[in-house]
C-alpha cells in the first residue's frame, strides 16, 4: 500500500509497472484495476490553459492512506498505490493514479471506485484553473461524476 | 497556549489571512477560533475544518497546542 504526492510530472504507466514489478506478488493477483485522472482543456464552457494543484501536507497523504486502509478492510485486495500530483499542471498532464489489485476482479473494481470517489470529495485538494482571461478556484467537484 | 491556524486555496486569498497563532486563555470552538482571528468575518457556509490535519465539525474545542485548518470544498483527482 503506498500513497505518494508528486510535484513533477509523471507517467501513471511506467509508475504501475516499476510498483508491479516490487511487490513480489505475482501468480497471486488476478486483477489489477487502474484509473488515471488527466487534465481536460476545457471546463463549464471555458477552455483551461493550465491548473495550479494545491494541497495540505500531511494532512492529504494522511487521508489517502486512511481510504486505502478502509478500502483494504472493506475488500479483498492486496495491494493498492496512489500518485497525485500538486504544482502546475497542463491539458492532457496526469493528475492521478489508483491502482488496486486483488485475487478477483470485484474487489478491485469496486475498492479502486471507491478509493477514487473518496479522494475527490473528501481528500484536501484545490484547483486553480488559467484561462485566456484570467484565473479562477474550482468550486466543487461532482459527486460520482 | 497557542494554536496555530492554516487557510488553504480560495478561502486563504478571499480572507487575505496568513498562516497565524492565537493565544488561547481558554477552551475554544473551532468556530470560535474562526470568529477571532478573521474578526468575525462571515463563515462561508461549505467551509471545512480540520484539527490536527483530522476534520471536525465546527464545534470541536480546542485546548492549546493543536493546528487548526479552515479551507474550502475540495477538488482534487
Amino acid at each position: 500500500m503506498q500513497v505518494e504526492i508528486r510535484e513533477a510530472d509523471f507517467d501513471p504507466y511506467a509508475e504501475l509497472l516499476q510498483y508491479q514489478t516490487k511487490m513480489q506478488q505475482g501468480g497471486q493477483y488476478g486483477a489489477t484495476t487502474i484509473f488515471v485522472g488527466s487534465m481536460r482543456d476545457f471546463n463549464e464552457g471555458d477552455e483551461v490553459k493550465a491548473m495550479v494543484l494545491e494541497h495540505y501536507p500531511k494532512m492529504t497523504e494522511n487521508f489517502l492512506l486512511q481510504i486505502s486502509q478502509e478500502a483494504a478492510e472493506k475488500w479483498s485486495i492486496l495491494d493498492s498505490l496512489i500518485i497525485h500530483r500538486v504544482g502546475e499542471v497542463h491539458p492532457a498532464d496526469p493528475i492521478v493514479l489508483v491502482a488496486v489489485w486483488s485475487a478477483h476482479r470485484k474487489d478491485a473494481y469496486e475498492a479502486n471506485r471507491y478509493i477514487m470517489e473518496a479522494l475527490k470529495s473528501k481528500a484536501p485538494f484545490w484547483k486553480k484553473e488559467f484561462l485566456e482571461k484570467g484565473e479562477r478556484w474550482v468550486q466543487q467537484n461532482t459527486p460520482g461524476r | 497556549m497557542m494554536i496555530q491556524i492554516r487557510f488553504f486555496a480560495s478561502l486563504r486569498e478571499k480572507l487575505q489571512l496568513d498562516d497565524c497563532e492565537l493565544e488561547l486563555v481558554g477552551p475554544l470552538s473551532v468556530e470560535q477560533v474562526w470568529q477571532k482571528v478573521t474578526h468575525d468575518q462571515p463563515m462561508p457556509a461549505n467551509v471545512l475544518c480540520a484539527v490536527n490535519l483530522e476534520y471536525v465539525s465546527l464545534e470541536h474545542e480546542v485546548t492549546g497546542g493543536e493546528e487548526v485548518a479552515f479551507f474550502p470544498p475540495v477538488t482534487g483527482g
